[in-house]
């Protein structure tokens, strides 16, 4: 066969044939992706900036302690309770989860698992509202607790998953050296494994923390039904609560209940980010420790 | 368990003692002494490890065939051989470390002091509790070095006199000197070479009968290496050793006994096969097979 038939070796160096086309389809290509990740961050940046120029107005000392009318107090303290309680139902419950799939489970009961928390993780959180009411609402009465399980049972594929993910960065060389001292598999675990991916758990409960503390839905069902002027403790009563108050103010016709509901928003949003990022810091420190 | 350091030394580092007998031995005596060529009664050496026709699958993939061989007590063993010989998968197979490898399957028999490594009852937390292992590369736990050697003894429930402990196993793996005024520093500020003395102490501080050690220095520099072959002379006798190298000048200089592993071909592939297990005198001096005087001249592997 002739060599170099296709074209003339010695051409100048510049585009051919449809090469030109090629490369505008590329171009716009790569356009199109930038653009996309752009309207992301910008729409996170707008909604951010409306909540803190809207809410800026309603912040004050009063406005973060007193109860309504003038302040959201009782629902920063209600929320605190909920989310706390709900923490600590779903964390140990998660870490302990993915521990099964990283250490005890075999490849089937893992896959198994792991597709379980997945669909519990896209489970609509009306839903999970709705399993609450029927199972500890309806003929009893709402409390910040029925909310709390409610949450936990948001939280925990969060935590179950990425705490299993962190669990999978520890080294193989940790785990044989624990195995080889003949230590049994739990103490090689507690000792080894669980300090290793310490990092990890926090981040994974503080992300899933900040879920849980913006939902709404389940605690429209378990935790609405509240007097927003004094502060409840008891997580037995219905709890007052960032979300729901949000959400009741929005929709009374009150300019003043607007501001309200945005400055609420905003010391919700804040702690969103403001969590989100210490978490995203805390995993770095612990990936780099693990690292050296 | 028995302290080992409360029973008088025991210098099996000596060659077997032989004894001179002019009538034949009676009869319980009989199973331990064997006639040496010569015609000489010699007191047999007891025996950590025998692995009796021992096989081993990886799923399909046989990696190891009918290997026989017995390991001495208080003496060093080498298994030597070419990369993908098997001689890591045996190794790792007489603590039961490849339990954990998915679709690991072993034939024959593996018995350690008589009882089967792999028989029914027994449990491999306990297998390893006293064999214990050094690994390839240097694992310290990402803690300080005093808790890297106390962290399985305090699991093992062995608290009392802790840092004696520590400070002896520390002093076993040649490391005390280096160490003892930054005891409580991370493991892991220490070079390569102390790590893997530090991953030695760590095994030596539950007081285990046997050492498998899996090419301890071939991540290390030379003069780290030294420390670690000088450091196997001085653990021999109180321990068993087992020592797996590609560097065979490392086995002619640290073992008492030597196993040339080889792949060889079968209907099944290549699997590794033991070839030759001498003392190591003869295996590097005079070796029986050809096949082990080939590698041992570098002239394949």
């Amino acid at each position: 066969m002739k060599q170099g038939a296709e074209f003339d070796p010695a051409t100048p160096l510049t585009p051919t044939g449809n090469l030109r086309r090629r490369q505008l389809f590329s171009k716009l290509a790569e356009y199109g992706a930038t653009a996309a990740a752009v309207i992301a961050v910008g729409v996170l940046a707008i909604v951010t900036y409306t909540v803190f120029t809207r809410g800026a107005a309603a912040l004050d000392l009063d406005f973060l302690i007193k109860g309504a009318p003038d302040g959201i107090g009782p629902e920063l303290v209600g929320t605190a309770i909920i989310v706390a309680i709900a923490t600590a139902m779903a964390m140990p419950v998660g870490v302990l989860i993915a521990l099964y799939l990283t250490e005890y489970a075999g490849n089937r009961a893992a896959h198994l698992v792991k597709l379980t928390m997945d669909v519990m993780n896209g489970l609509p959180s009306i839903i999970i509202g709705l399993f609450i009411f029927g199972l500890m609402v309806n003929h009893h009465k709402q409390s910040g607790f029925a909310g709390s399980v409610a949450l936990a049972i948001i939280m925990l594929p969060l935590i179950a998953r990425g705490t299993q993910e962190v669990l999978q960065l520890v080294p193989v060389h940790q785990r044989e050296a624990a195995d080889a001292l003949g230590v049994s598999r739990w103490r090689a675990v507690v000792g080894v494994v669980l300090p290793n991916a310490i990092g990890g758990i926090a981040t994974a409960t503080v992300l899933s923390v900040a879920r849980a503390a913006g939902e709404t839905a389940p605690l429209i069902f378990a935790s609405s039904v509240f007097d927003p002027g004094s502060y409840y403790m008891n997580p037995f009563e219905a709890l007052p609560n960032v979300s729901v108050r949000i959400y009741s103010l929005s929709e009374e016709a009150n300019p003043e209940g607007f501001t309200e509901a945005w400055g609420l928003s905003m010391i919700l949003i804040s702690f969103i980010l403001f969590a989100s990022l210490g978490a995203r810091a805390l995993l770095a420190r612990s990936k780099r420790k693990m690292a050296s | 368990m028995t302290d080992l350091d409360s029973l008088p030394p025991l210098d099996t580092s000596a060659p077997p003692q032989r004894v001179r007998l002019r009538t034949e031995p009676l009869p319980g005596l009989a199973d331990a002494l064997t006639e040496s060529s010569n015609g000489h009664w010699q007191v047999a050496p007891e025996i950590v490890f025998d692995s009796q026709d021992v096989s081993v699958f990886y799923g399909p993939k046989q990696a190891l065939t009918g290997v026989n061989l017995a390991i001495r007590r208080g003496q060093v063993t080498a298994l030597i051989g070419p990369s993908g010989c098997g001689k890591t998968t045996f190794l790792r197979s007489l603590n039961r470390m490849n339990d954990s490898v998915p679709a690991f399957r072993i034939e024959g028999q593996i018995l350690y002091h008589g009882h089967d490594i792999y028989g029914s009852g027994v449990d491999q937390v306990e297998v390893r509790r006293r064999i214990g292992m050094v690994f390839q590369k240097p694992n310290p736990f990402p803690k300080s070095i005093y808790d890297n050697v106390a962290w399985a003894p305090r699991n093992l429930g062995m608290r009392a006199g802790l840092d004696e402990r520590v400070e002896k196993a520390l002093r076993g793996a040649a490391l005390w000197d280096e160490v003892k005024d930054r005891i409580k520093d991370s493991a892991l500020g220490l070079s390569g070479g102390q790590q893997q003395r530090l991953c030695i102490a760590r095994a030596i501080a539950i007081e285990p009968d046997v050492l498998l050690l899996d090419e301890p220095a071939s991540a290390l520099d030379p003069i780290a290496t030294g420390a670690i072959e000088e450091l196997v002379h001085t653990l021999k006798g109180r321990f068993t050793i087992v020592i797996v190298t590609h560097n065979m000048q490392q086995a002619a200089r640290v073992a008492d006994r030597t196993a040339f592993f080889s792949l060889e071909s079968s209907q099944v592939g290549a699997v590794g096969t033991l070839i030759e297990f001498d003392d190591t005198t003869r295996i590097f001096g005079d070796p029986r097979d050809p096949r082990t005087r080939d590698y041992v001249n570098g002239r394949f592997g």
